[in-house]
């Protein structure tokens, strides 16, 4: 069993400055590194036989409109069937350059998460075997999960706080 | 008809028979959209048991009466509702139920991805209310569609005719009837 301590320890320990930002929300271990980075990291914790992360739970991504520079954020969710830990690695991309590395090769499970990701974000998996829309129509010319658009009619009172006693 | 085995003579029109095959044997398309096929299932399950009406599930279009389109129909599932109506055999009915295939439900003005009705991509005979509608109201759907179906000429076509000593179809409901 590790704590999120030994864990952080060592991924720092064999990554050094490529990791950073750790932090355990919820105490689950979270840390960002760069997309040159993903794919050998994400190969060490499966690969390493004290780790065997051999899990990989769920590929998002996550819009930050006012970060200039950060905008968008892949999120990566794993977990280790043997030691019982789950890890969130995070990879900040810019808007005008929207690659990265596919997980496919390493987990086949990747493939479908990342035509997700791609059909409701437009990140742009690099190798990815068929990266088409996965549940939105074909035709479709925009990805519907950016924050591009209104949430709904800023007009509309029927869902004000008073309403609800707030 | 008694059960007493001694043979009796019914006197049917042939419409009136064949309208009473048909409502008295829905046999509806197995398929579940969203939350409202949770309560088609609880509907079909023991505590409703839908069979005591003659429906139950079909896995296969040509075989199957009625679709429930039990669900919010998605852009991209739309294609394949069609489909799998056009798939199936004639006489074919549609109960949209719930709010998302009557009208888009809650998506029906920003929704990006959902069918603002089920109603534009194929025809729907029964509308049941609801987000989502108890199973009660799915079985009185199937009421209302078994109404629709005996009014129907499938012989005689779809021109409403009227003869002589036509009466109005009697309602399933006892209390209805003079």
């Amino acid at each position: 069993m590790f704590t999120n301590e030994q864990l952080a320890q060592h991924i720092i320990n064999q990554f050094g400055d490529a990791v950073s930002d750790f932090d355990d929300p919820y105490d689950l271990l979270t840390f960002s590194t760069t997309r040159e980075q993903i794919v050998a990291l994400i190969t060490y914790l499966r690969d390493e036989p004290a780790l065997q992360v051999n899990f990989l739970t769920d590929i998002t991504a996550v819009h930050y409109p006012d970060s200039p520079g950060k905008e968008y954020c892949v999120v990566y969710h794993l977990h280790s069937f043997v030691n019982n830990f789950r890890l969130r690695i995070k990879v900040f991309l810019t808007a005008d350059d929207m690659h990265i590395p596919t997980m496919v090769p390493l987990f086949a499970g990747a493939n479908w998460m990342e035509r997700e990701t791609f059909d409701y974000f437009g990140i742009l998996f690099d190798g990815h075997p068929d990266l088409r829309r996965i549940l939105n129509m074909e035709e479709m010319d925009y990805h519907p999960m950016r924050k591009e658009y209104p949430l709904e009619d800023a007009t509309r009172e029927d869902k004000i706080d008073a309403l609800f006693g707030r | 008809m008694d059960k007493s085995g001694d043979t009796g003579v019914i006197l049917i029109r042939s419409e009136e028979l064949l309208n009473w095959s048909r409502e008295k044997s829905l046999w509806p398309l197995t398929f579940g959209l969203a939350c409202c096929a949770i309560e088609m299932m609880g509907a079909m399950a023991s505590n409703y048991d839908l069979e005591r009406f003659g429906i139950f599930p079909r896995p296969s279009p040509r075989q199957a009466d009625i679709m429930i389109v039990s669900g919010t129909v998605t852009y991209k599932m739309a294609d394949r509702i069609r489909r799998l109506y056009e798939q199936m055999a004639e006489p074919r009915y549609v109960i949209s139920m719930g709010s998302c295939s009557n009208c888009g439900g809650p998506y029906w003005q920003h929704g990006y991805h959902v069918v603002k009705g089920v109603d534009r991509i194929i025809p729907v005979d029964v509308y049941v209310p609801g987000c989502p509608p108890r199973p009660e109201a799915l079985i009185d759907g199937f009421l209302k569609l078994q109404e629709k179906i005996r009014t129907e000429h499938p012989l005689l076509g779809t021109k409403e005719i009227v003869l002589s000593d036509d009466k109005p179809a009697e309602s399933d409901d006892l209390r209805l009837r003079s």
